[in-house]
């Protein structure tokens, strides 16, 4: 018979479907939002239309008559209609709040070589520059300043170092531990290994932040004898162990999941467990590991709690795990609340939103097509 | 039910700003501690009074102050023109602006390193990186490594006008997420140095200052910081659009730069306002 569909079905049990429907539907809306709501904030910065130029051109406040309602409207940001339903002295504060924030800026920086350069232009976000007071061309992230500097490389280079470090730690232990756990162990310890391992990742990131920056940072600079106490390093291990509940159940799906029938093969023929385990089971198993690696890559670069609080934040461009290091998710969640509405700070920290987001989703769906045709094979 | 309906409708007046006899604060983290000890002794004493603070950082604050989302902002930090700006695009006047305390910062470094003193232009040469080993100031032979805050403190733009005369901290400068943080890293880390409210202090050394070199080095307390003696220090803020400056929220003003309210700022690390800038 089966299951009755359409007017055959319980109504109750219809609603529920047709619920949990909404429900899914709903989710993949949610993201596709929040994508456009991200990426609205950061347009601006892609399209060039902000600027971050500390001397700007000021229309002083006795000149409004004389200027024309388009040129007035551009210059204080709105449009012409909306510049219609401001009164007079509304407008003259908003342009004599221009005027004093220009005259405020102290003579050195104005005349300062910068002053008049617009900061988020994509060769300040990328390339080397050399300011006032620096001896040499540099990479700086320095928002908060009187010359705004957005240089992006630092946080990048913060970004990957932690997280190729995090993948580095956890990588190797989850897949020792997905191998010996679906292979070797005897059964009644698998009981124990493996949820003991997915339990870590109950563990809130901030708990483990705050255990990397307390006990962890010393005690691996007991042993390693580092400079800088909190450093790439030990944010690193910190994100590892965040990703090796994900890497590890992952892996041990797929290790699970691949027939009986070639372990049974290859033991008939005399292999060992382990030569069975390492050179049967896991290359048949490797677009899952693959998989798993693949996502534990995104949790890692996604991850903002544990780096903010373990890897000293110094925004420096150096590839020394034992440096400090500042990721692109630690920048967004320490300068998002202070930073003004619209401002170009603002839009720029939406843009590294839209980079991460978009490395993270292109990781993810790779990794879950990867899964997907591993499970269309089978 | 019933019970749970009124919970849910209370709930969501409170979310209503300038409600009669309710109040909304949002704003600065550093002063989060101060404004809700204020809200609940003014609370206690005024019944009817609902005073609701909530943190989130200076701008966020000024964001809602634009959005009308809250009745006052608490700042850490004056109002700066794009935010001025926007206010009066909303609302046709700039937000007043009143002082409601004073802020000491002070220098820490750890408990036994043997600098005990420095002056002005010493912290900006160590905190902008020229300054790198402490024998350069009178310490050991050792690298100094140096603690900063998130550039999304008050405390941080406020050391970095005042004190590093608007150049740029170090970019090896750690920066952490709390003053709390600071502090932890610099008692755990002999060569450390950081900055912060004068009021933490456990673990950590707090450095006499000097305004110029030879000069005497002075402590950080609540008598040189109010006198000018001591010269790193600040005011904290508080602004309101001048539309809703009357009736409970001007007498809620009034109250915490008055007599009563200021007698609270010491218990939460912060100094009351000299006698002659409280409102009677």
């Amino acid at each position: 018979m089966g299951i009755h569909r359409g007017h055959n079905a319980r109504p109750l049990e219809w609603i529920a479907e047709k619920f949990i429907f909404t429900v899914s539907l709903s989710a993949i809306a949610m993201v596709f939002l929040i994508f456009l709501f991200v990426g609205r904030e950061a347009l601006p910065v892609f399209l060039g239309d902000t600027d971050s130029a500390l001397v700007q051109t000021v229309i002083p406040s006795k000149d409004m008559e004389k200027t024309a309602p388009d040129r007035l409207a551009r210059y204080l940001g709105m449009s012409v209609s909306e510049l219609k339903t401001k009164d007079a002295d509304t407008l003259r504060t908003m342009m004599e709040i221009r005027e004093e924030a220009a005259n405020e800026v102290p003579a050195a920086v104005r005349d300062d070589k910068d002053a008049s350069a617009n900061t988020t232009e994509w060769k300040y976000l990328l390339k080397a520059h050399q300011w006032t007071g620096y001896t040499k061309p540099e990479h700086i992230w320095q928002p908060v300043s009187a010359i705004h500097k957005y240089n992006l490389v630092p946080l990048v280079i913060g970004s990957l170092k932690t997280t190729l470090i995090g993948l580095a730690f956890a990588v190797p232990l989850s897949l020792a531990a997905a191998i010996y756990v679906s292979q070797l162990a005897p059964p009644s310890w698998k009981e124990w290994i493996k949820p003991g391992i997915e339990f870590l990742s109950g563990i809130p990131s901030v708990v483990l932040g705050a255990f990397a920056f307390l006990v962890l940072a010393g005690f691996l600079q007991d042993i390693f004898g580092y400079r800088y106490r909190l450093n790439a390093f030990v944010a690193g291990i910190a994100l590892g162990l965040t990703a090796v509940p994900l890497i590890f159940s992952i892996a041990e799906d797929a290790l699970t999941s691949v027939p009986r029938s070639y372990v049974q093969a290859a033991l008939a023929l005399g292999a060992s467990k382990w030569q069975t385990a390492w050179q049967v089971v896991l290359p048949a198993a490797a677009p899952g590991v693959f998989a798993a690696i693949v996502l534990g890559f995104g949790r890692c670069i996604g991850e903002t709690m544990v780096v903010l609080i373990a890897s000293g934040n110094a925004s420096v461009v150096s590839w020394d795990i034992f440096d400090s290091t500042r990721s692109l998710t630690a920048t967004i969640a320490a300068e998002m609340a202070e930073a003004v509405n619209g401002g170009h700070h603002y839009r720029v920290l939406f843009m590294l939103g839209t980079m991460l987001f978009a490395v993270t989703f292109a990781t993810n769906l790779l990794g879950d097509a990867v899964m997907h045709r591993l499970k269309k094979q089978r | 039910m019933k019970k749970h309906l009124a919970l849910l409708a209370a709930g969501l007046l409170a979310a209503a700003p300038a409600f009669a006899g309710n109040i909304t604060v949002k704003g600065s983290d550093t002063l989060v501690v101060l404004a809700q000890k204020w809200a609940e002794v003014y609370m206690g004493g005024h019944a009817g009074q609902k005073i609701q603070v909530t943190g989130g950082g200076t701008g966020t604050g000024f964001a809602a102050l634009q959005n009308q989302t809250t009745d006052l902002c608490n700042a850490s930090r004056k109002i700066k023109a794009k935010e001025q700006e926007q206010c009066v695009k909303v609302f046709g006047k700039r937000p007043t602006e009143y002082k409601v305390a004073l802020d000491g910062l002070s220098v820490y470094v750890a408990a036994d390193n043997k600098v005990d003193q420095l002056s002005l232009e010493e912290l900006e040469g160590i905190f902008t990186g020229k300054i790198k080993n402490w024998k350069e100031v009178g310490g050991g032979d050792a690298p100094i490594t140096v603690y900063s805050r998130e550039n999304s403190s008050g405390t941080y733009e406020f050391f970095k006008e005042n004190v590093l005369k608007g150049k740029d901290f170090a970019s090896s400068a750690q920066t952490m997420p709390g003053t709390a943080a600071v502090l932890q890293a610099v008692a755990k880390d002999k060569n450390g140095i950081g900055y912060g409210g004068a009021a933490y202090g456990n673990g950590a050394k707090h450095v006499k200052v000097s305004k110029a070199k030879g000069e005497e080095a002075i402590e950080p307390n609540e008598e040189t910081v109010l006198s000018g003696k001591y010269p790193i220090w600040r005011y904290l803020f508080v602004y309101v659009n001048p539309a809703l400056d009357k009736g409970d929220v001007a007498a809620y003003l009034k109250w915490i730069r008055g007599e009563e309210g200021q007698k609270l700022v010491k218990d939460v690390g912060y100094y009351p306002l000299p006698k002659n800038q409280r409102a009677n």
